[in-house]
């Protein structure tokens, strides 16, 4: 599907999605777009499901922290159609909340579970929350821009 | 459905194999529920090893960071460092000279190689043959060599930077390649006649470690892992970066879905190295090995995706650029973190005694892992 086929399936899919132009030279025909945190579970099941969209391999779940507000970044593709696009998904940076997908692409049980304690992402009904890098007692999200490390040197 | 999470009855064990354990090829913990010898559920703990570079490449300039990144996945250092280094071309628009481009390639399909060669003697020793090591370790050898003469290291090279390579070949390079592909083809078939043919590899790799083809795309699997599955997943096919495209070479794809398959696909990609190099040794184009670069590099504003292929499978680096000097946020999408999560659903309702080979098939490298 072409990028503008896509936009146009993905409107009726979501009004409420807004795009974004990507930034990338390469990478220009992903699409990119904004939705709202209580959305992303209903709009991720139909992208999984939707005939001619069928994004069945999410590759790379991230977060960014912009000092003002965390943003979700979901990286889909289709193995069957090969297009790809960049869900994004601002969250409010004192209490992030966002649904889990891990029952639609189980990859996203270990990658959550990563920006959960990296960023302090609430998964909402996800089924094994603890720290899977850190150690259980670690306090703070490493990851945040105003994380402070008394012991180890992060900055230079 | 997701699998539940606890399934803990009376009677059954809960052993801990890690991270001190040679098996794990690292520090890796696996907590294992075990009834009798049947697996039911495997949790790994991650994090023994893990240095937060992420966010120490937040505070490295786009010519530093590459250093760390030879410390994730060590045994594919070249191909962690050219991914890094494609992406700050691509936010730079920075064309590269052809020689730059064959030295690249040449040296990542060196590098795929050698870490098979490494994991080829691993998995053996994973099953108990103990003589495949040394032979594997014997010919790897001959590549860190070669690496040693160009690069001036053995295991963590950083020698692709952004504009093109560190230093030019060595004099030697070319001869030193040759001897190798000729005495790698006179090798390989001696293991395949050792490990491959035999029958008890055999009989403890098929049909062990299921992973079906939707299972690997659900969780994210690529790589070998991946294509052991059926799943078309090659990066330098699918995506093609550098020469990849000018190149004759086949992805190789095995349907069996089990540990046996994921040997394969392993072992058929050595030989396809070994074709992609004889296809370039004689004719690495004369010029520059770099491009002309700023001494300080600035990423324009935006976010910048590359992905390559390493030995275990699809290497994301994801830069996130405010326009200054230092990344934003860098992330990386490493292979071996998806393949891992596999690792419980694979090992559900198989034998104790088969963990092990079926980790083996994954060929996990925890640096890559925990990052």
């Amino acid at each position: 599907m072409t990028n503008e086929e896509l936009k146009i399936k993905l409107t009726e899919l979501l009004s409420s999605a807004t795009f974004e132009e990507g930034t990338d030279p390469i990478a220009i025909g992903w699409v990119n777009l904004f939705i709202a945190p209580a959305e992303w579970k209903p709009f991720a099941q139909q992208l999984r499901s939707t005939e001619g969209l069928d994004f069945d391999f999410l590759f790379c779940v991230t977060c960014i922290d912009w000092k003002t507000h965390l943003t979700m970044v979901y990286h889909l593709t289709s193995t069957k159609h090969r297009h790809t696009i960049v869900v994004k998904s601002k969250l409010d940076r004192t209490k992030p909340e966002i649904e889990t997908v891990c029952d639609i692409w189980r990859t996203a049980e270990f990658h959550e579970r990563e920006q959960a304690e990296m960023f302090g992402v609430n998964f909402l009904n996800h089924p094994d929350l603890r720290k899977l890098i850190l150690t259980d007692d670690f306090e703070g999200f490493p990851l945040r821009k105003d994380f402070e490390d008394p012991i180890n040197m992060i900055k230079l | 459905m997701l699998e539940e999470v606890s399934v803990i009855d009376q009677g059954d064990m809960i052993i801990n194999i890690g991270p001190q354990h040679p098996s794990t090829h690292g520090v890796l913990q696996l907590v294992v529920t075990l009834n009798g010898e049947t697996i039911k559920k495997v949790e790994p703990h991650l994090g023994y090893i893990h240095r937060s570079i992420e966010k120490m490449c937040e505070s490295l300039s786009y010519r530093q960071f590459i250093y760390v990144t030879s410390r994730m996945d060590y045994l594919s250092s070249h191909i962690n460092n050219h991914g890094c280094a494609l992406c700050v071309e691509k936010g730079l628009q920075i064309e590269l000279p052809e020689r730059a481009k064959v030295i690249r390639v040449l040296m990542d399909e060196l590098t795929r190689i050698a870490s098979h060669e490494l994991w080829w003697g691993a998995m053996a020793m994973d099953l108990g043959a103990f003589t495949p090591f040394f032979l594997a370790f014997r010919e790897r050898e001959t590549i860190t060599d070669i690496m040693e003469d160009t690069c001036g290291a053995r295991l963590t090279m950083n020698y692709i930077v952004p504009g093109g390579v560190m230093a030019d070949l060595h004099p030697d390079f070319q001869r030193k390649v040759k001897a190798f592909i000729k005495l790698f083809r006179e090798k390989a078939d001696q293991y395949n006649e050792l490990v491959t043919g035999n029958i008890i590899f055999q009989s403890r790799m098929k049909n062990v470690g299921i992973l079906s083809k939707e299972d690997a795309i659900s969780y994210g699997c690529t790589g070998p892992t991946a294509r052991g599955s059926g799943v078309n997943c090659d990066i330098r096919k699918l995506y093609p970066y550098e020469i990849y495209d000018k190149l004759k070479f086949d992805e190789i794809l095995e349907t069996g879905c089990d540990s046996f398959s994921r040997y394969l696909v392993r072992v058929k990609e050595m030989y396809q190295s070994i074709s992609i190099i004889e296809q370039l040794i004689d004719n690495i184009p004369e010029g520059d090995f770099q491009a002309k670069t700023k001494a300080v590099l600035k990423l324009p504003k935006g976010e910048f995706y590359t992905r390559v292929e390493t030995a275990r499978g699809e290497l994301g680096v994801y830069i996130v650029s405010e326009g200054g000097t230092t990344p934003y946020r860098i992330k990386f999408r490493s292979p071996g973190f998806s393949n891992l999560s596999a690792l419980n659903h694979m090992a559900k309702g198989g034998k104790i005694g088969d963990l092990v080979a079926m980790m083996g098939t994954l060929d996990l490298v925890i640096p890559d892992i925990d990052r």
